[in-house]
């Protein structure tokens, strides 16, 4: 007899189910119900939030060195599993050709974006010449908590390839997997809490994004928001809501697939620039300029 | 800006002579002992063993600006009258006395204005980077050959020190249009890996407290990246701008470049919903921000918002003490603190308090507070009637809640918006004068314990646009700018501005930066 997997809820490095109770059939092609999803509710997302700024002072403070190890620790841990995240995708219709090129395209990601943790602060940070007697420089420093509404159309790729860029700056997220096909979401969370990421770096919901999108938006302690779907209305209720609190709004509606769509400008859209000035003199000579 | 305190006092001091031909300025009081001279006749006033140290009146001299007595918009290279035909006096918030008449611009000249700006943007963004630049250098240039006019009808529109306007407002905004006119021939080197492209028109909106200076931050970067412009200056202080226009026609910048449309809220507004507008850059307060960022949703419109700041300003006990009762000075009553970055939150280590409290206390009864066109004057005229009558309600305000306030017994001009430099001491996280950014010359001080405490304090508020930290020791330094929440943190100085620096906020303060390489990107796409 096999025993069958439950999909819960990934929040602050816990797996619960929702506080809802409340559940989505999830079918495949012939229409057999493949598993229950948590159909998270505002609560759990609050929850997540929650959970997420209590982990940003740990994960931003760490070395950047560190998160690199950690991202590329992800990766290892995906490729050991990578037969899971196969099968998953082919449960939920795709070819087996498609799902493996989705699962080593996802394992390739977190290595390349593991490698820019160290090194996006010196291309995007700068010292500034200024006119004065002042020592003046700029560094990029995570935003804080971003939450994303992922990509609906794959199950693996979409989500890693958006979690990643905002990780690697040393925000933390809550996520929402693709609602028809959210298996890999919290089979990836399972890779994220086996891989030293500290609880709440990131959290996973599943469920439905026209009930939990207004939600996202006018959290007021989010500070920025991913969408990567198409959907016109979505679009633009979230950037309405997001001016609550001013909070950075970015649609990623991106073909994952393309290489092109994994840069540090994606990086550098949930980091602040930080500037920080002090005097070139010996503090109290005559003369000094404060 | 050269090496220029905002705040300081660099004349020489004279004493208290008794003839009633000159007109003498007086700070509040003074402990400065009278000298006898035999060449001087002392006045009376020695009888009480102190008199008051004061300055001899230095007024600039007002007689070489060009003024016209009525401004038109400035739409297509040309001064062109409003739709409405409506005009609106601009005044001297010193004298309450109208300077000129504004036009008044309304929904349909934006339109005109958008219209213009698209069909310059055609041979504008293709014209050669190289030459892009000569024009913004020519434009830089000009200001310089102009500074000192710029400089008095800056002070005289928005009451300003003359001393702030010739100093630092005046000179950055020309260092601004020189800096990034040289970024336009060199922007494939500030974005790796892309090619930036210009966005398109781009509306911009600025405030009152820096006109000339806001101007440029916006312009400058917007032409040198191939974008056409419209800007609508805010309604109390446009003069500035105006003669900008001036010297954007007369520096042969093609017509419809940049269009200068004056006018009140409607007029903005307009602006942020024209749907041929692909960029609005704003300056002013959190509130009118959140609307823009509300009205642009679901548009494509990129934005940038530089918006309100509550900041805190830190003195720990191993601060060099009388220069941070400086930077105190200098963070909070810099421009009236009509600063959006201004130090307004001042948080004191307890075992010192007592003693920079008791500096700044002194410090402030030497602040001269009155005619903006004085060279000697610290502190000038607040912007506007409406902005003086927010800062008297939120004195009001301070008081009811509880805080002790503390005013020197200066004497304020008869006529014009004037505040008083004001303390309130006793304050709490909780204290809405302490939460809320009231714009003027109003400073909380609370004090703490340790490293943490302040962090705490410091970034428990929904801004995040600059800090203040005051110490000798690096190390915290360190630490303390890595920790607070804000987009520009000045250690051991205050209030220092640069084009090569970006500048910019944090949460509710906004997002993107004006200013250096940085100040490139919300102009660009790839």
């Amino acid at each position: 007899m096999e025993i069958l997997k439950t999909y819960k809820l990934f929040i602050g490095g816990a797996f619960p189910r929702t506080e809802s109770g409340r559940y989505y059939k999830l079918e495949n092609k012939q229409k057999q119900v493949i598993a229950n999803m948590c159909l998270s509710s505002r609560k759990d997302f609050r929850n997540a939030v929650v959970a997420a700024r209590k982990a940003v002072e740990g994960w931003s403070g760490r070395a950047a060195f560190n998160r690199g190890q950690i991202l590329y620790r992800i990766a290892e841990i995906l490729e050991g599993r990578k037969a899971q995240f196969v099968a998953e995708l082919l449960l939920q219709g795709s070819t087996k050709s498609s799902a493996e090129k989705e699962v080593r395209l996802a394992i390739d990601r977190c290595v390349y974006y593991s490698g820019w943790c160290d090194k996006y602060q010196q291309l995007f940070g700068s010292v500034n010449p200024v006119a004065t007697s002042h020592f003046n420089f700029s560094v990029p420093e995570p935003t804080g908590v971003v939450c994303v509404i992922a990509d609906e159309n794959t199950s693996l790729l979409g989500l890693v390839s958006a979690i990643l860029p905002i990780i690697v700056g040393g925000n933390t997220c809550v996520v929402l997997a693709s609602e028809s096909k959210p298996l890999c979401s919290i089979t990836f969370a399972e890779v994220l809490a086996t891989s030293d990421l500290a609880a709440g770096v990131v959290n996973i919901l599943t469920g439905n994004s026209k009930e939990l999108h207004t939600h996202f938006a006018s959290h007021m302690d989010v500070n920025a928001i991913i969408y990567c779907r198409e959907n016109a209305a979505e679009i633009k209720a979230i950037a309405e809501l997001s001016s609550m609190n001013v909070k950075r709004s970015f649609v990623w509606n991106k073909d994952w697939l393309k290489a092109e769509n994994e840069n540090p400008y994606l990086i550098m859209d949930v980091q602040e620039i930080k500037t920080t000035w002090h005097p070139i003199e010996n503090i109290g000579v005559s003369g000094a300029k404060y | 800006m050269g090496r220029i305190t905002a705040i300081t006092i660099s004349v020489k001091i004279k004493f208290y002579i008794q003839n009633p031909k000159r007109q003498k300025r007086t700070p509040s009081s003074s402990n400065i002992q009278i000298i006898e001279s035999s060449n001087y006749q002392i006045t009376k006033m020695s009888k009480i063993k102190k008199t008051f140290a004061s300055y001899d009146a230095a007024p600039e001299n007002t007689s070489h600006i060009d003024l016209k007595a009525q401004y038109d918009l400035f739409i297509n290279g040309k001064f062109v009258k409003p739709q409405s035909k409506q005009y609106y006096d601009t005044i001297n918030p010193a004298t309450e006395k109208k300077i000129a008449s504004i036009a008044k611009g309304n929904a349909k000249d934006i339109d005109l204005a958008v219209k213009s700006a698209k069909k310059a943007f055609e041979s504008w963004s293709k014209t050669e980077p190289k030459e892009r630049a000569k024009y913004i250098y020519r434009i830089a240039r000009m200001i310089q050959e102009r500074a000192r006019e710029f400089a008095v009808i800056e002070t005289m529109n928005g009451g300003k020190p003359i001393r702030e306007s010739r100093d630092i407002d005046i000179p950055l905004a020309a260092n601004h249009f020189f800096y990034y006119a040289g970024w336009a021939d060199k922007l494939d080197y500030a974005f790796p890996n892309r090619k930036p492209k210009p966005v398109g028109v781009v509306g911009q909106i600025i405030p009152w407290n820096f006109p000339l200076l806001m101007a440029a931050w916006k312009l400058a970067p917007a032409l040198a990246t191939g974008n056409t412009v419209v800007l609508k200056p805010a309604e109390s202080t446009p003069l500035t701008a105006l003669k900008l226009a001036e010297i954007i026609q007369e520096s042969g910048l093609p017509d419809g470049v940049v269009q200068i449309v004056t006018g009140f809220g409607d007029a903005g507004a307009a602006l942020v919903n024209h749907p041929l507008v692909n960029k609005i850059a704003f300056t002013g307060s959190t509130e009118v921000g959140k609307y823009i960022q509300k009205a642009v949703a679901g548009s494509n419109k990129k934005v940038t918002l530089e918006l309100g700041g509550k900041a805190a300003n830190i003195i720990f006990d191993d601060a060099p003490i009388d220069q941070a009762v400086e930077g105190i000075v200098n963070g909070i009553f810099f421009n009236q603190g009509h600063v959006c970055c201004a130090g307004s939150r001042l948080f004191v280590q307890e075992n010192i308090a007592d003693k920079v409290i008791q500096k700044l206390k002194d410090r402030m009864k030497t602040l001269i507070i009155g005619d903006p066109m004085d060279k000697n004057t610290d502190i000038g005229a607040i912007n506007s009637k409406e902005q003086l009558l927010k800062i008297n309600n939120y004195i009001k305000i301070g008081i009811a809640e509880g805080a002790e306030m503390y005013q020197t017994n200066c004497a304020l001009p008869s006529q014009g918006y004037f505040c008083k430099p004001t303390l309130f001491l006793h304050t709490s996280q909780s204290h809405r004068i302490v939460q809320e950014e009231i714009f003027g010359p109003v400073l909380t001080i609370q004090t703490f314990r340790t490293i943490e405490e302040v962090i705490e304090k410091a970034n428990n508020i929904p801004y995040g646009l600059s800090a203040g930290v005051w110490t000798d020791k690096g190390s915290k330094i360190f630490n303390l700018t890595t920790k607070l929440r804000a987009g520009v943190v000045w250690a051991n100085t205050y209030n220092k501005f640069d084009p090569t620096s970006p500048f910019g906020g944090y949460q509710e303060s906004g997002f993107g930066r004006e200013g250096g390489v940085h100040g490139l990107l919300p102009y660009v796409h790839f």
